[in-house]
């Protein structure tokens, strides 16, 4: 029992660790804002809840205790962090930010006309 | 870009997560004794949440949902704090002496029940009412 809760800590520990790294190598690598916003966004807020995730289990099941703050970082964290990527995305889309140049569909592009 | 702007993500993510703040405040506020949380802390994520209800919707809009005058909140929240510390000379202790006891309340059971709190409350107070006060200044300097 204890040696597999062990490996299932060890695991979420390292695919968090993991997709955070994925995440800023995307931040990195892609090409302009929009891409890099959805590197950063995604991976990070599953990684993020991983970790938590398994700092809340050691917690209880190796030391007893039962932090439901962890629980509740989780849920803010699922909540709040797709909406701040996507409100940087529209800024950065409404205030003139070109996409990428090999780009092949800019649906938003007759709406942002008609605003303007 | 002086359009009419579609919030719509933004207004329904802060309704939900406006509560979330605020009850994690009153925790940490309630939980300042024996844990690390308190006055200040609670009180500055409390006026936290009401600045994310700022940024979602505007200014006329909150002023309607909460009628706080913010200037009379932090004279509230010090008179708190001068009357939980002026308390103490009427019992012949030194100024700012707290008392505490056991007390057994009706539904809760047995209480502890400390006068740091109310101090604390007004500590609170205050941070709410000064950081309000300072946000809301700068905001309306049309």
């Amino acid at each position: 029992m204890n040696e597999i809760v062990n490996v299932i800590i060890f695991i979420l520990i390292i695919l968090g660790a993991f997709l955070n790294l994925v995440a800023a190598f995307g931040v990195i690598r892609l090409p302009d804002v929009y891409t890099r916003n959805h590197a950063a966004s995604k991976a990070t807020t599953l990684g993020i809840s991983a970790i938590l995730l398994a700092t809340f289990l050691y917690y209880y099941l190796e030391v007893g205790h039962f932090n439901a703050r962890i629980l509740l970082a989780i849920v803010f964290l699922f909540l709040t962090s797709p909406v701040s990527g996507h409100l940087i995305n529209r800024a950065a889309y409404y205030s003139g930010v070109p996409l990428w140049e090999k780009s092949v569909r800019d649906e938003l592009k007759t709406e942002k006309k008609q605003q303007l | 870009m002086k359009t009419k702007e579609n919030d719509i993500i933004l207004q329904t993510c802060t309704k939900v997560v406006l509560f979330i703040i605020i009850l994690f405040s009153v925790h940490s506020f309630f939980a300042g004794h024996y844990e690390p949380g308190g006055g200040f802390i609670g009180g500055l994520m409390t006026s936290g949440a009401l600045v994310l209800l700022l940024i979602a919707y505007d200014k006329k809009t909150v002023a309607k949902i909460l009628p706080i005058d913010y200037k009379i909140m932090i004279a509230v929240g010090l008179l708190f704090a001068v009357g939980t510390a002026a308390g103490a000379i009427f019992f012949n202790v030194p100024f700012l002496t707290h008392a505490f006891g056991h007390i057994d309340l009706p539904i809760l059971g047995d209480t502890s029940l400390h006068t740091a709190t109310l101090f604390d409350l007004g500590v609170y107070l205050v941070v709410i009412g000064v950081t309000m006060t300072i946000i809301q200044t700068i905001g309306e300097d049309e």
